[in-house]
């Protein structure tokens, strides 16, 4: 199967044309969050506060990377499901991609339907190679939190798969 | 009687920790074998995507998984060794906290009720059985949380019979779905009580994968339960596809007439597990 080439931030033209099943290999800037920056960030756009990251036409990856000397050494994404609750709401303020592992919820199928957005699975496991794929990160919000915190991380190359598109179009057959 | 001092078992179990940078050849050697036989093209390149990163991690010596686990301990130690200089407790704790801030590796651990990080990975979980002897067996197990938090745990009656075991392990497997990362390893623990049920089910994954049980009647078990399973068709990082688990590795533990305990504890498909004897 051929790989597509994509660029983060996205065009929502070309996030457009991807389908479940597509092999993606995703470069530019993408910012990490899990559980408990997600949790911060939903209170944010909650109050109305002003949040530590962009979200308008970017990616969010679930990942709590590994980090030897201040750079990531295994950055492989974390279970895509315990951000259910948060993802709607950063879908519907301009989040155009998550990446994770493992299907979502209705509420997610149904945000990213309705704000042409797009979930992206990588392998869970192949926390290495991620990893490899890392050019450079930054830590940008919520240090206290360790792993936790939200770093921007510039990347090449990251091979993903079109986990759930705009359509609501999956990959996960049985599974949920 | 033999003297240990904790500074041994510290070093050792700083050692052991390692295990977080490869897949035992067992696990790796079962994902080959998946790999080579998958039919659906996506759990394939997930496959083929987890035999790579196992290489890329072992050359550039780095973690296979970022969720290199809360660290589970083992130990079986004998009655005739002393510890001096602290407790073992003490010990297998300086042991991981040295060998995670040495690696880079996660410090996943945090007080529940607060959600404050300790910052290096203690304390670990530390599992003791007394034997005959004067050797003091380790077994390290960094116990990822995606596979973790789908344990389960099903206090049957009797009347539920072993079709109620086998229908337990089905609805925990199906249940974890996609989120465990598979092709997984199920323990399962049949017994005891409920805490003791799911101990067994966890010791069950330090065996080498696919390794069969030394009980007839729990091995044929075993067998039946993988292939009922694979049958599922959750595949790999639950694309669809041929095989949702590795192995199925039950134990068993006599328990009370009234009841029918059985835990099922998850592998994901990174089983890191390393073992020394001091």
């Amino acid at each position: 199967m051929d790989w597509k080439r994509v660029n983060a931030p996205f065009d929502r033209n070309e996030l457009a044309s991807l389908r479940a099943g597509d092999r993606v290999l995703l470069s530019g800037t993408i910012y990490t969050a899990r559980d408990a920056a997600h949790k911060r960030l939903f209170e944010g756009i909650a109050s109305k506060a002003e949040l530590p990251v962009p979200l308008d036409g970017q990616a969010i990856y679930y990942v709590g990377a590994c980090f030897k000397d201040g750079r990531p050494i295994s950055a492989g994404p974390t279970t895509a499901m315990r951000m259910d609750k948060y993802a709607p709401s950063l879908y519907d303020n301009g989040l155009a991609a998550s990446i994770g592992k493992g299907d979502r919820g209705e509420a997610v199928y149904g945000a990213i339907k309705r704000n042409g957005g797009v979930y992206f699975a990588a392998i869970g496991g192949a926390g290495a190679t991620y990893a490899d794929c890392i050019k450079h990160s930054e830590l940008i919000a919520y240090p206290e939190l360790g792993t936790e915190a939200i770093y921007k991380f510039c990347i090449e190359d990251f091979p993903l798969i079109v986990a759930v598109d705009r359509n609501g179009g999956s990959v996960y057959g049985t599974a949920k | 009687m033999k003297t240990l001092n904790c500074q041994q078992i510290a070093d050792a179990v700083c050692s052991l920790t390692e295990a977080c940078g490869a897949l035992t050849p067992s696990c790796a050697a079962a994902m080959k074998a998946a790999c080579e036989k998958e039919s659906n093209e996506n759990a394939k390149f997930a496959l083929e995507t987890l035999l790579k990163n196992a290489d890329v991690a072992k050359e550039r010596g780095l973690p296979v998984c970022q969720d290199t686990g809360m660290a589970v301990v083992f130990v079986k130690l004998g009655q005739d060794v002393h510890i001096e200089g602290g407790t073992l407790f003490e010990a297998v704790n300086e042991g991981v906290r040295r060998g995670y801030s040495k690696h880079g590796y996660r410090a996943s651990v945090l007080d529940p009720v607060t959600r404050v990080n300790t910052r290096d990975n203690t304390p670990a979980v530390l599992h003791i059985e007394l034997t005959e002897g004067d050797k003091l067996e380790i077994a390290f197990m960094p116990k990822g949380f995606g596979s973790e938090n789908m344990s389960r745990l099903f206090m049957l009656t009797p009347s539920e019979g072993i079709e109620g075991v086998k229908r337990s392990v089905i609805e925990a497997v199906k249940a974890a779905g996609s989120n465990p990362c598979p092709p997984i390893v199920v323990g399962v623990g049949i017994g005891g009580t409920a805490e003791k049920a799911m101990l067994t089910a966890k010791e069950q994954l330090l065996r080498e994968v696919g390794a069969p049980s030394g009980d007839e009647i729990l091995a044929a078990l075993e067998t039946e339960l993988l292939s009922e399973i694979n049958a599922l068709g959750i595949g790999a990082q639950g694309f669809s596809g041929d095989t949702t688990a590795f192995a199925v590795h039950i134990g068993k533990y006599p328990t009370h007439i009234s009841a029918l305990p059985v835990a099922v504890n998850i592998q994901c498909n990174a089983v890191r597990v390393a073992k020394t004897a001091l």
